[in-house]
């Protein structure tokens, strides 16, 4: 490291302990970054994990029609399946420490009925995948959704300044103020009061709509976005090379997207890995409260649910969809460290998981 | 450093009202959504619906309804349940909160002191394959969901090794007063207290290992190096006090949103009759009014809590006050 000290570093990637400047010479900053996250094996090892649950999730009408031959959405209370050849029944009468009333089958560890089955007699491994689908699709659309409106609610406060900035910082700042989950809570609750669906001008919104917790999650996370990102746009519209593209007469809008939003860009990158798993969490918490995903949706959070009142009978049910969320986003948190140090190898930047 | 104190003053009563407008606006004016729907009970006449939005004045232009919402909230505290006309709002939220501080305070001492040994461990084992060890194990804590740690806790303490030597004093979920019985008031929330503090242990853990290693680099560490203090004095007076900052500012905000409503899952899992058990009882009826005075009840709490902090600070470092 010492070895490096005097020499002069790129503009706007540091480099990282180790690097000689010579090797990076010529390349452009995104390439310089995705080299050094190559390298991270640690961070390799979390992106391939968190890619394969992403492809067993999204396989999961493949597992349940060709492997599992169920229908993990249709109740099965009075079916059978196959195990070491005799036909037992999904539905156990008497099964449970009490010998009362009917215990769902537990783990086959065959094809069929993997992880036993839940209340209704489902296969519990299809429901996992499937309800891996909706969390993911939920996690990655509202972290996305929220870094997009929030970099451009900062692009506009930051450029314009003024009361426009003065504007939309109070509303963050209010949306800020309050706790995050309650806010998610109370507008869940209030969008599920309506229960044929939501009708707004021409849109309808089904209440089992993956829709509805996606904008409300996108919505509750755009503050902790906005607020490092409008600090930047700021700080970069004091820029020499943003000066030189005004001397030029450049219009607002060049000046938005192709002088400072290229420069605020890694901010938002940095934060995306982690802002998906906290949304990931929060989006499990919402459908374990049984306010996010709506039947006959089913997602990790209402899985585990699912599998509170089988808790000592069945204890997979609950088990299984919490170790996908658990490695679900150890993967982005250990990728989210990866991909900070690659592009900005001395950022603070840290977000709350 | 008074007219710091007003100007913050002032900046929180505003917050304070924009809060309670907003709160009211998502529940009674959110477009497409009619908050009778859910107090008039399934398939109601159109005579019932008509007698209920009077009742609870829902028939009158929204600022009326606001400031009666209000007052029934704070000036005569009658504000009444939807579904269960009985259940008094501010007196149940009052009833509950010894419970959510109960928990909240337990676990913050116990997240506080193993964060600091596990972060201190961390840098004092850096190399080793300890530090690494430890951050791995301080992440997949980050990372676990808080209810479903707690139903695999119940899962082993409640059930399958209950009966062994290792849990058998777990007492069944629920809650004891401290006032009526100190001893099962501990037994109750000592499984509670530990899932709780799990991903702040981790956290925190994980900042104060940072901090710590970038403070390690600072000239007044080496200063204390030169004068030939140990090293341990070093780690303990000179790094672990500075690092302390950040770690004290990220407390007063993580203890604000945990008994303003953060620990509702923790309750809920562990059956603790506290402020979030009550609003999971009112979602699970839909009961508007009763999760509105939680919803403000919780934001009023943290942006209080943040006022303060704020105050504390600014007399602490003058650098924070702003002109």
């Amino acid at each position: 490291m010492a070895e490096f000290a005097y020499e002069p570093e790129p503009a706007s990637v540091g480099l990282a302990p180790g690097e000689s400047i010579r090797e990076f010479a010529g390349k452009s900053p995104w390439r310089l970054a995705g080299r050094r996250l190559a390298r991270n094996r640690v961070a390799m090892a979390a992106l391939a994990l968190f890619v394969l649950i992403v492809a067993v999730s999204f396989a999961a009408p493949l597992y349940a029609k060709h492997i599992a031959h169920t229908d993990p959405f249709a109740n099965n209370l009075n079916g059978t399946t196959v195990v070491d050849g005799k036909t037992v029944e999904v539905l156990q009468q008497g099964g449970g420490p009490l010998k009362l009333g009917e215990t769902p089958i537990g783990p086959t560890w065959h094809a069929n009925y993997f992880l036993g089955a839940d209340n209704q007699g489902r296969d519990v491994m299809a429901r996992v995948l499937y309800g891996g689908r909706a969390s993911l699709l939920i996690g990655i659309g509202s972290a996305v959704l929220a870094c997009l409106a929030a970099l451009f609610l900062a692009l506009l406060a930051g450029y314009f300044r003024g009361p426009v900035d003065v504007f939309l910082s109070r509303l963050m700042d209010l949306i800020w103020a309050f706790p995050i989950f309650l806010l998610a809570i109370s507008l869940a609750t209030v969008l599920l009061t309506a229960p044929d669906g939501l009708q707004w001008g021409p849109v309808h919104v089904d209440p089992s709509s993956l829709w509805i917790p996606t904008l409300i999650i996108a919505l509750v996370y755009v503050p902790y976005v906005y607020r490092p990102v409008r600090g930047q746009v700021l700080s970069v519209r004091e820029k020499e090379y943003v000066e030189a593209a005004v001397a030029q007469g450049a219009s607002s809008l060049r000046l938005m997207f192709s002088e400072i939003l290229p420069n605020v860009l890694t901010t938002v990158i940095v934060m995306l890995p982690l802002m998906i798993a906290t949304t990931i969490l929060t989006e499990a918490a919402l459908s374990f409260l049984s306010i996010g995903v709506q039947p006959p949706q089913a997602s990790w959070g209402t899985i585990i649910d699912d599998g509170q009142d089988l808790l000592y009978s069945r204890p997979w049910v609950a088990i299984a969809p919490g170790i996908m969320i658990v490695l679900t986003v150890l993967s982005l948190n250990v990728l989210g460290d990866g991909v900070r140090d690659a592009l900005d190898p001395r950022a603070k930047l840290r977000l709350k998981g | 450093m008074a007219l710091f104190i007003v100007r913050r003053l002032i900046g929180l009563v505003v917050v304070l009202f924009a809060i309670t407008v907003l709160t009211f606006l998502i529940f009674f004016a959110t477009p497409g959504v009619d908050p009778t729907r859910s107090l008039a009970g399934r398939n109601p006449t159109p005579e019932t619906v008509a007698a209920v939005r009077h009742q609870f004045g829902l028939d009158r232009s929204k600022p009326e309804q606001y400031l009666l919402m209000m007052k029934r909230l704070f000036i005569s505290r009658d504000l009444v349940s939807y579904g269960n006309q009985a259940l008094k709002v501010v007196p149940a939220i009052t009833a509950a909160t010894p419970v959510t501080f109960s928990l909240v305070i337990g676990a913050a001492v116990i997240w506080i002191l193993l964060s600091i040994l596990t972060g201190v461990l961390a840098v004092v084992l850096k190399g080793s394959i300890w530090d690494p060890l430890l951050m791995i194990v301080a992440l997949i804590g980050i990372s676990m969901p808080v209810f479903w740690l707690g139903e695999v806790a119940n899962l082993i303490t409640q059930d399958r090794l209950h009966d062994t030597f290792l849990f058998s004093w777990v007492p069944p979920l629920g809650y004891t007063p401290l006032t009526e019985n100190p001893w099962q008031w501990f037994l109750h929330l000592i499984i509670p207290w530990l899932t709780l503090a799990a991903l702040y242990v981790g956290f925190y853990a994980r900042v104060l290992r940072a901090n710590l290693l970038d403070v390690a680099n600072e000239d007044f560490v080496r200063t204390a190096r030169a004068k030939g203090l140990s090293e341990r004095r070093i780690l303990t007076r000179h790094m672990l006090r500075t690092s302390m900052i950040t770690f004290v500012s990220l407390f007063g905000l993580d203890f604000a949103v945990l008994v303003g409503g953060g620990a509702l899952l923790t309750e809920v899992v562990f059956g603790l009759p506290g402020v979030g058990l009550l609003t999971y009882r009112s979602l699970q009826s839909l009961d508007l009014p009763v999760i509105m005075a939680t919803v403000i009840y919780g934001a009023f709490f943290i942006t209080i809590a943040n006022a303060v902090v704020d105050i504390l600070y600014a007399r602490l470092d003058p650098r924070i006050r702003p002109t």
